[in-house]
């Protein structure tokens, strides 16, 4: 039905340039995860080696417990879809259903059914004698799917297929493949550079850069435990302080920086490293009066309306600039531009990380 | 792609260059073969006779000549007819457009069997209907050229056409409304920006009219042009003064190559120069805006 | 119309149509029609032309029909008149030529196309160029001399023991059909390679990963998406190999005959120019009912073959 994918050690060089980067993470059975990173960091070359367009340089993958090494594309038990889709424009719809059951010697009759079916699991019926042409984009997309699915792959492989859909289309496509997904339990992969659909939809997310995993957790802890500053850059925005580390004590560290001593949740692994404090501007804290620790004093500069919330850009003594977020539900005063304020936050919401990953 | 299958492709891409090139080989190797028969076997030394031979040949040199003025002519008219030709085809459209368009690419699949003889009909017949011994209505290299007019006029069409279609008329109007006269427009903004096509029509009909054989065959009279004289001699009395002929194209074709080739590089190398410079000035300015 | 007027003035739009009308009609309707209207008179002596016997008849067309020979194919020995062989002969050698180039042409083209480095692609490009810019008569004449008895093929076949004595290439049609493909087969490679290279890699990669044999997804993806280029490599080989006089006339064998060296016959030594136009006509009609047939089993406009 669905099966677990692990990449042991893989790397994968293209003459001098290394674009993965001893990739190591076990997919489990039936998982959706999703792959995320800026335009090349390797995501979607680790998909071309699991699907088996591209032979790593070194290193295992195993798709099910078996090293597919040497297997074409045709013979593992997975299913690629497409950036731009790649649909047959000269078939019609079912004949590109179906297209994976022809190349494999099955009748006609059974393969005319079964394209109906998996048309009705995509919610396309009545789409079977169209022509690729008169579908729309979403329309496209669900095509694309119920051909991956009529091969009955163990693991689905997606390079950002919704990247060329409208916003409102995507946020609907997304529940869709997620009930696809949990719907035939298979094993999704999902490759995309949108931090939004990979926290939203993935069971867990792996974070790249520069052909390196940066972490590999579940969305929530992706967001609120970054592993180090890329990656808590990369899916969400950080009020940032530069300074040194100092003692530590039941994990929390002080923070020397020209805005005074700071205090911040220590990561493991982190210590005598070169470090920074992030903090999130929904967990950084507006007040009249100074609190009681990690308040520094800012200037409003600007305040921007944003819709479901309020973003209050500032500035230290010392030129840094601090971004506040309240929430417009009418709990907090807005203040005015140019008022003296003090910027504080919970030393639990904040951390030092380093800027990427320092395994190596 | 499979391994196995790569090399079998790759070796199939040798195989068939070979093919293509090897012939050539032969043929000028042939041009230094001290033998009466031009052929490479059997090898009988060293000469260059066949090259002073080839000079000494009158009828090859006037038939060079004729050459090189009838290519010229067919350039220069086929150049005119076929940019006129697109410009009309790029400005009317619907049934009108469709016939005509089908009409001009029409003439390029009509055989030069065809084309010599209905053109030599044609003018002999007007000559004789006017009692007229004007030189027009005779049989003569005058009419293999607009013979050959007729078809590759629509290939200069075909080569404008694809360039006008990146032409945004909206320059044209810009131009007008900026005061200038219809054919101030024509002449610098319409036409400087086809002129690449052109360049490279008025290649292709000055190489389509040296090649032509059909058309010129039935049209000559009793002037010669190379190809016609080149096959008159390889049906007579043959000498590898032909090879060493085709020696000097062969080597005229390569040089030609190798510069295009080089000038290619050139303009790669200056392209990838040139993008590497707004990536940099890219970064510079990300740096500026990081540290601001 | 009223748009080129709009856009270039009255003075330009005359010159323009000038042009073009002195091209459509001066150098091609008006000839053809010439042409067909020739083919209907006798060839008679200058006196009678204009008089009384210069009327119109289908007597040039009906010379096809003269001179039956006996022929045999496939064992079945039949009587056909000695032109209507050539013309037959002509149209079945052509369409080999045809199919040669395309079997010659295809695996380059998706090579070129697909497979190769593209940093090398202009260089293999420029080396396929240089026999094209060679002109057709010298190709031609290459293979005379390859083919010839004492030629270097048979010295080379005899050098390494394949044959014991110098084998005649040139019979029947066999030299004709090699020189035809040697020198036709870069107007089968070109089309076809630009129609390969507009096909989307990822279709391939789609294909293959659902399971397709590599014999599969060319006779499924590729070729389907080269159909326009297949059929204008296809009309461009067909109509210059059955067009073609120069490479029957170098290669042509004592027992081969090409339509067009009948129709030069009659022009040139029998200087019956009238039949000679029969004939081109009958040539012209067998061309565009190939290039009909050939846009309606390929389902492609004409605009798609001047590609």
């Amino acid at each position: 039905m669905s099966a677990g994918i692990d990449l042991q050690d893989v790397v994968c060089d293209f003459g001098s340039f290394r674009a993965v980067d001893h990739a190591n993470v076990s997919i489990r059975p039936g998982e959706f995860f999703s792959f995320l990173g800026p335009s090349g960091c390797g995501k979607t070359t680790i998909l071309r080696m699991i699907s088996g367009f591209i032979d790593p340089t070194a290193g295992t993958i195993r798709i099910g417990g078996t090293d597919v090494k040497g297997k074409r594309p045709n013979q593992r038990p997975t299913a690629l879809i497409f950036q731009n889709l790649a649909l047959f424009p000269l078939m019609p719809i079912w004949e590109n259903i179906a297209f994976g059951l022809e190349m494999r010697g099955v009748d006609k009759a059974t393969r005319r059914a079964k394209a109906e079916e998996l048309l009705k699991l995509v919610d396309l019926p009545g789409a079977a004698d169209k022509m690729v042409s008169q579908l729309s984009g979403g329309q496209k997309q669900r095509v694309a799917i119920a051909r991956a699915l009529a091969v009955e792959p163990k693991v689905m492989l997606l390079d950002e297929p919704l990247s060329a859909l409208d916003l409102k289309l995507r946020q609907h496509m997304r529940a869709e493949l997620r009930t696809i997904q949990k719907r035939t339990g298979v094993t999704f992969i999902y490759i995309t550079h949108d931090q939004g659909e990979a926290l939203a939809m993935s069971d867990r997310v792996g974070v790249m850069s520069q052909g390196r995993i940066q972490q590999i957790a579940d969305p929530r802890d992706i967001y609120n435990n970054p592993a180090n500053g890329f990656v808590a850059s990369f899916v969400g925005e950080n009020n940032i302080f530069e300074g040194t580390a100092g003692a530590a004590s039941g994990g929390h560290a002080a923070f020397d920086t020209p805005e005074g001593r700071l205090r911040a949740r220590q990561v493991a692994g982190t210590e005598g490293k070169p470090v920074r404090l992030y903090v999130r501007p929904e967990h950084t804290i507006l007040s009249a009066t100074p609190a009681a620790e990690n308040s520094v004093p800012v200037t409003v500069e600007e305040v921007a309306f944003e819709g479901a919330f309020i973003s209050v850009h500032g500035r230290t003594a010392t030129g840094k600039p601090i971004t506040a977020e309240l929430r417009n539900d009418g709990s907090a005063t807005v203040p005015e531009k140019g008022a003296a304020l003090h910027a504080s936050f919970d030393p639990a919401r904040a951390a030092l990380l380093p800027d990427v990953d320092v395994r190596h | 792609m499979h391994r196995f299958r790569l090399t079998l492709l790759n070796t199939y891409t040798g195989l068939f260059l070979l093919y293509m090139l090897a012939p050539l080989a032969v043929m000028s190797g042939a041009a230094f073969n001290d033998n009466k028969l031009p052929s490479i076997v059997p090898w009988k030394g060293w000469t260059t006779r066949w090259f002073i031979e080839m000079i000494e040949d009158e009828r090859m040199m006037i038939a060079f000549a004729n050459t090189l003025w009838v290519a010229a002519a067919v350039a220069l008219i086929s150049v005119v007819i076929g940019t006129a030709a697109a410009i009309l085809i790029n400005s009317v459209s619907g049934r009108l457009r469709t016939a005509l368009y089908g009409m001009m690419i029409s003439t390029i699949l009509i055989p030069g069997v065809v084309i010599g003889i209905s053109t030599m009909i044609l003018w002999t017949k007007m000559g004789n209907a006017l009692g007229t011994e004007f030189f027009l209505f005779r049989a003569g290299l005058h009419l293999s050229v607009l013979g050959q007019v007729s078809y590759i006029a629509a290939m200069v069409m075909l080569l404008v056409l694809a360039r006008l279609q990146s032409f945004d008329p909206g320059l044209e109007e810009a131009a007008l409304d900026l005061g200038a006269s219809h054919a101030q427009v024509m002449r610098r903004i319409l036409l400087p920006h086809l002129y690449p096509a052109i360049g490279a029509g008025a290649a292709v009909a000055f190489f389509q009219s040296i090649e032509n054989f059909n058309v010129t065959q039935f049209t000559r009279g009793g002037a010669d042009t190379l190809t016609v004289y080149v096959f008159s001699k390889v049906r007579s009395g043959i000498t590898p003064t032909i090879n060493a002929l085709a020696f000097l194209l062969i080597c005229v074709t390569l040089v030609l190559a190798v510069i295009y080739e080089a000038n290619r590089r050139r303009r790669v190398r200056i392209e990838a120069a040139r993008l590497d410079e707004a990536r940099r000035a890219e970064e510079e300015m990300a740096e500026l805006i990081g540290r601001g | 119309m009223g748009d080129l007027a709009r856009r270039y003035g009255p003075g330009l739009t005359t010159i323009i149509l000038l042009l073009v009308a002195f091209w459509l009609i001066m150098l091609v309707i008006v000839p053809n029609l010439t042409l067909l209207e020739q083919s209907f008179r006798p060839y008679l002596p200058v006196v009678d032309v204009g008089g009384p016997k210069d009327t119109y008849s289908f007597s040039n067309y009906l010379k096809v029909f003269n001179g039956e020979i006996e022929t045999s194919v496939l064992g079945i020995t039949f009587h056909i008149p000695v032109h209507v062989k050539t013309f037959l002969l002509t149209i079945w050698y052509s369409m080999v030529v045809t199919v040669a180039c395309f079997l010659l042409a295809y695996p380059l083209a998706y090579f070129m196309a697909k497979v190769v480095n593209p940093k090398t692609l202009p260089t293999l490009l420029l080396l396929l160029f240089v026999p094209l810019w060679v002109s057709e008569v010298l190709r031609a004449f290459a293979w005379w001399i390859i083919l010839a008895l004492k030629g270097p093929l048979n010295w080379i076949l005899l050098g390494i023991g394949v044959i014991d004595k110098p084998v005649r290439w040139i019979v029947g049609y066999d030299g004709v059909v090699v020189g035809l493909v040697y020198t036709y087969v870069l107007f089968m490679l070109f089309p076809l390679y630009n129609a390969v290279s507009s096909l989307d890699t990822n279709q391939i990669e789609a294909a293959e990963d659902l399971g397709a044999p590599w014999w599969k997804i060319h006779w499924r993806i590729v070729m389907p998406h080269a159909k326009p280029g297949i059929a204008s490599g296809s009309v461009m080989v067909f109509m210059l190999s059955a067009g073609s006089l120069l490479v029957p006339s170098i290669l042509g064998s004592t027992t081969s005959q090409w339509f067009t060296q009948t129709i030069d016959q009659w022009f040139k030594d029998a200087l019956d120019w009238n039949t000679a136009s029969a004939y081109a006509f009958l040539l012209l009609v067998l061309c565009t009912v190939f290039v009909t047939v050939a846009m309606k089993l390929f389902k492609v406009r004409l605009s798609d073959i001047a590609k």
